[in-house]
């Protein structure tokens, strides 16, 4: 064997073991909480409150107001997200303008999370009187999600080639017809998918609703988006390092953990599970 | 009638077209030609104003369709575009179905009467002799047609907005030799209602298809007359080496 081909799988063997470290990293973990977790799943624990001073019971308040911050952050981040990068990406050519809002977009999303809890609760629970409510974490989860909400729809538009776009304008359609009527239906399995990502990521965040919406125990469920909800991160938190009980409440950690896993999961793959559908329709 | 008077177009600091003046009569064909980056193209966007995408360009002097400035402030480009259609290089029909592809012009001039849009669907396709070819699948998607149908479909989707003039910018380049020659075939048919033209690098297309020729180096219109005229006897001696094939 000559030393070019040994030094190449040499090469080969190193990556194909960091890669194969980086997959096992993530099985370490699934398999840990599964195995750690998955004692606890039952029906009851999925569709009961915590009781005994959440050494027994289930999460199921905590999975509703996960659910709900889950639509709460969508409505606030999806409208704002999507049209600003329309604007950016369609309209706003690429002067200095443009630039900044860039820039300032990639800043957004290096803030750490803790202080959009922060900002969160100083803005939307003090200054704007909304309290501790879906509605503040909502907005502040939103926020959160913004930047990656911008960035994926951006990514979307520009995948679609300008020929589309002179054809349109050149059959004497507006710049927003051009949008409305080709360029959004041809971006839109990406957008989809995008969004659902961006829910995914910001659904298992707790540092911004610590302070703005998360309840430490509440076991009825919220009556309006006033209201105070329990949330599986900020449940997990507190089950594991500040409940009553904490040898008792360790597997309900793991468990709790093991849910949260799997509503990620779950909406990563109808991501693209849908992705896939839209494209078959629209090509 | 399309005329031009002392035309000069800047990419930012490049001077593309320098004080280009030419006159176009209605339904001829006009072909230009000349090597790549010549200002041919650039041109031929001038009289749909597809420039004006071009962020960071200036235009002097005076582009006109039948008498009127078509950069006045009071021009609606999108009813100038209306006017004056336009047939790409590579065909690049839209992601919709081939019926929906013709209907698209008509339906963001806000045409609503369906029946009046399928009978310009159906008369655009026969206009760029498509119809006998799709007539049995026009819900199919336009992506199905093979890239020669599709760039017919492309000009029967400029047909349906009934223009006055139909810009062509290398619309065979990016065909195989059959499909060329049927649009060959379709422009001679279009020039008895259209006027045409059609920038080209094949030298035998521009001899075959066209009228009139204009010949573009770097930016100058070199020289501007009848086809015979410019390829059999070119009164400059740079059109002269370009036809012959010396340089380009």
């Amino acid at each position: 064997m000559n030393s070019h081909l040994l030094k190449q799988n040499i090469a080969f063997a190193i990556f194909r073991i960091l890669g194969l470290m980086v997959v096992s990293i993530l099985f370490w973990i699934l398999g840990f909480i599964i195995y750690q977790g998955a004692g606890v799943i039952s029906w009851e624990f999925l569709t009961s409150a915590p009781s005994n001073g959440m050494t027994s019971g289930g999460i199921f308040p905590a999975i509703v107001g996960t659910l709900y911050l889950i639509v709460g952050s969508s409505v606030v981040a999806f409208p704002v997200g999507i049209l600003s990068a329309i604007y950016t990406s369609e309209y706003a050519g690429n002067g200095n303008i443009v630039k900044f809002i860039r820039i300032m977009t990639n800043n957004l999303a290096g803030i750490p999370s803790i202080v959009f809890g922060l900002f969160g609760m100083s803005l939307f629970v003090n200054t704007l009187g909304f309290g501790d409510s879906i509605l503040a974490g909502s907005l502040t989860l939103g926020m959160l999600a913004l930047p990656l909400v911008i960035r994926t729809t951006e990514e979307a538009l520009k995948a679609i080639p300008d020929t589309f776009r002179t054809g349109s304008l050149a059959l004497g359609a507006s710049k927003l017809q051009t949008v409305h009527r080709i360029i959004l239906p041809m971006a839109f399995p990406n957008i989809i998918t995008g969004l659902i990502l961006s829910i995914g990521r910001i659904s298992g965040e707790t540092a911004p609703i610590l302070f703005t919406v998360a309840a430490y125990f509440l076991p009825q469920l919220p009556h309006s988006i006033y209201d105070q909800v329990m949330a599986l991160p900020y449940h997990l938190y507190v089950i594991a390092v500040s409940g009553t009980d904490l040898e008792a409440t360790r597997p309900m950690a793991y468990g709790t953990a093991l849910v949260l896993i799997v509503i990620v999961l779950i909406i990563n793959i109808s991501a693209s599970y849908l992705r896939k559908k839209l494209q078959k329709r629209h090509a | 009638m399309l005329e031009t008077k002392n035309i000069d177009f800047y990419y930012g600091g490049f001077h593309a077209l320098k004080n280009i003046g030419m006159k176009m009569e209605d339904h001829t064909v006009t072909a230009f030609i000349g090597p790549s980056g010549c200002g041919k193209s650039t041109f031929l966007r001038l009289f749909n104003r597809m420039n004006d995408l071009i962020p960071d360009t200036r235009l002097t002097g005076e582009c006109l369709i039948d008498g009127e400035d078509i950069y006045h402030k009071s021009v609606d480009v999108t009813s100038l575009r209306k006017r004056v259609g336009m047939v790409f290089q590579k065909p690049n029909p839209f992601p919709k179905s081939l019926f929906e592809n013709v209907a698209y012009g008509l339906r963001v001039a806000g045409t609503t009467d369906s029946r009046f849009i399928a009978q310009r669907v159906e008369e655009s396709l026969k206009g760029a002799a498509l119809w006998d070819e799709v007539k049995d699948k026009l819900k199919k998607s336009a992506f199905e047609l093979s890239g020669g149908q599709q760039q017919r479909l492309c000009i029967a989707r400029a047909l349906a907005i009934a223009p006055s003039v139909i810009l062509m910018d290398e619309p065979a380049s990016a065909l195989d030799p059959i499909s060329t020659s049927k649009i060959e075939d379709l422009i001679h048919i279009l020039k008895k209602d259209y006027t045409i033209v059609i920038v080209t690098h094949n030298m035998q297309q521009a001899a075959r298809v066209s009228d009139k020729t204009g010949f573009f180096m770097l930016g100058e219109l070199i020289e501007y007359n009848d086809t015979k005229k410019i390829f059999m006897s070119p009164e400059k001696e740079e059109t002269q080496n370009y036809i012959t094939g010396r340089f380009g």
